[in-house]
This record gives C-alpha cells, structure tokens and sequence, in this order.
C-alpha cells in the first residue's frame, strides 16, 4: 500500500505540511518495500487549481491514502470518487518520520 | 443573463440502484418517457422520510439554504407522483451533486479519516491501527449553521501578514500592505471544519 504524506521540507525530520494542495513536499511511502520517495509539489505556487492539480499528482503513482492537515472542498469530491482514503492530521508538530512510525503499527 | 448558479449539493449514499420499473400496466407502456429523479431529490427523500431529519437539518447535511432544500425535496415528490400515476419509469441520475463519504476520528492518535469504501466496514485506525476510534459527525446541529464571517482572516502567503477579512471582497483581490503581494484566506482554528 501507498501513502502520500505531505511535508513542509525534504528530509523525513520535515513536519507534516498542514495543506494538501500547496504543501511543499510530497513524501510517498510504500508500506511493503517501506520505500520513501520525496517529490517536490509544482502546484505550491500556482494561483488557481492548485488542489486538483496536486490530486492529479499523487494519483498517478497510485496512492490508496493521504495523510494531510486539511483537505478542501474540490479535493474532497475528487478523492471519494477515486477511492483514496483521507486522513487529517492536526498537530503541525508532527515529524514525517514519526508518521511513518505510526503507519507501521 | 445567466442565470445563478446552483450549490453543489452534498449526497452521502448514492442510490443502490438506478431506477424504478412500473409492472402490471393495462397497456404497453413501452415507449413513455421515463421521469429523471436527480440524485440530489433521491438524497432529499432519504433524509427527510428514511433518517426522519427535519427540513432544517437536512438542508444543513446537503450543504444548501433550508428553503432550497424545501425546493428539491417538493420537485422530488411532484416526480415520483408523476411516474406512479402516469406508470412510468424512474431513472435515478443527474444532478449538481458531490458524493461525500463518512468520516471517523481516532481517540488513540488524535486524528481524522473517511471511508472511501462503502462496502466495508472501518475496522481500525488506518494511521495508528487503533480500534479506539468513532463515527465522526461532520455537521453538528447544535452549532451555527453559518459561518461567522470574523472567523475569516486574509493572509499574505510571502510575509505571514493578517488583516481582518472584509465581507464581499474576496481575499485573493487584497493585496498585502507590506510585500504588495495577492493574499489568501485564513481560517481560525475553532472554525468548524466542512
């Protein structure tokens, strides 16, 4: 299985970013090979669309679930009906590592 | 003029199925023109006669004005009397709706998630693997129904900067005193989420 956590840096000391569709980083974690591939979101910019923009984005490399601190309205819709699971995470606190940690239960 | 545009309307559980049949008819109805029930007046009838809501709280879970929802919910029965005396067929389908699925929250690390299959039954915490979780109620009735405009604040994404939302202007059209630059909205943090 595989998660998209989004991440305010690079590194997996980086916190959890708390907006999904113009987060910084995303961190795609493969649960079986526990593999972490770190992409940059190009959508942090953009003035319009940047939310369906980043769900295109993860969606192509086949995540079943996102760990975010919130998800907008458009995002929302899209991702039910591509069957992604969200889950919000409200402590911007939180390190991507002890997310992984958590993921790993 | 156009006309305005409509909300998107919240449905929670599309229809199992796709319509209704009439059967029995004196003479062929082949060739009647079925009646097109929308999903967001299939969602109407559920929530008002099957959850038993009232108008108010219904139009609170579909995310629409309660006169609106009073709309959809009296086209959907003028629809259904249509087909049950006319014997025509009804076809569940169409509308300006989203779908949106159930949300939990987990006792154990403190988060939130949603189920996006229906089918299956949330067994454990997908972050933590914890059981101690429970059915989180997206609306809560007890709370204001509208959002309280003071809740909003614009921000400039360059410097951090806040100023108070001002009502009728969107925040991308403020630009920041000190970078110049557009700004984005805020919200605060008891700000209810949707």
């Amino acid at each position: 299985m595989r998660i998209a956590i989004t991440s305010t840096g690079n590194t997996l000391e980086s916190t959890i970013d708390q907006r999904f569709g113009r987060c910084a980083y995303f961190v795609i974690y493969d649960t079986e090979s526990k593999a972490v591939e770190i992409i940059p979101n190009p959508n942090k910019v953009v003035e319009e669309g940047a939310g369906p923009a980043s769900v295109n984005l993860v969606a192509a490399r086949n995540v079943n679930k996102i760990v975010s601190g919130e998800f907008g309205i458009k995002i929302k819709s899209m991702l039910d009906s591509l069957k992604i699971q969200m889950i919000i995470m409200k402590e911007p606190e939180k390190k991507i590592n002890e997310i992984i940690e958590m993921l790993n239960h | 003029m156009s006309p305005r545009l409509k909300v998107l309307r919240k449905v929670l559980n599309p229809p199992v199925i796709k319509g209704f049949k009439p059967y029995g008819a004196e003479k062929s109805l082949q060739d009647s023109i079925p009646v097109n029930l929308l999903y967001e007046e299939y969602e109407a009838m559920r929530l008002s006669d099957y959850d038993m809501l009232n108008h108010l709280q219904a139009s609170v879970v579909m995310g629409v004005s309660r006169p609106t929802f009073t709309r959809i919910y009296a086209s959907a029965l003028q629809k259904i009397a249509k087909a049950f005396v006319e014997g025509r067929q009804i076809l569940i389908e169409g509308g300006k709706v989203y779908f949106d699925s159930d949300w939990y929250s987990c006792r154990a690390c403190n988060c939130y998630f949603n189920n996006p299959e229906k089918e299956k039954p949330i067994e454990k915490c997908p972050l933590c693997g914890s059981n101690q979780f429970d059915k989180f109620d997206t609306v809560d009735f007890n709370n204001e129904i509208h959002d309280n405009p003071s809740d909003v604040q614009c921000v400039c994404p360059e410097c951090g900067f806040e100023q108070e939302h001002q009502i009728g202007v969107p925040c991308k059209k403020e630009v920041c005193p000190k970078c110049g630059k557009g700004m984005m909205r805020k919200e605060k943090k008891n700000c209810k989420r949707n």
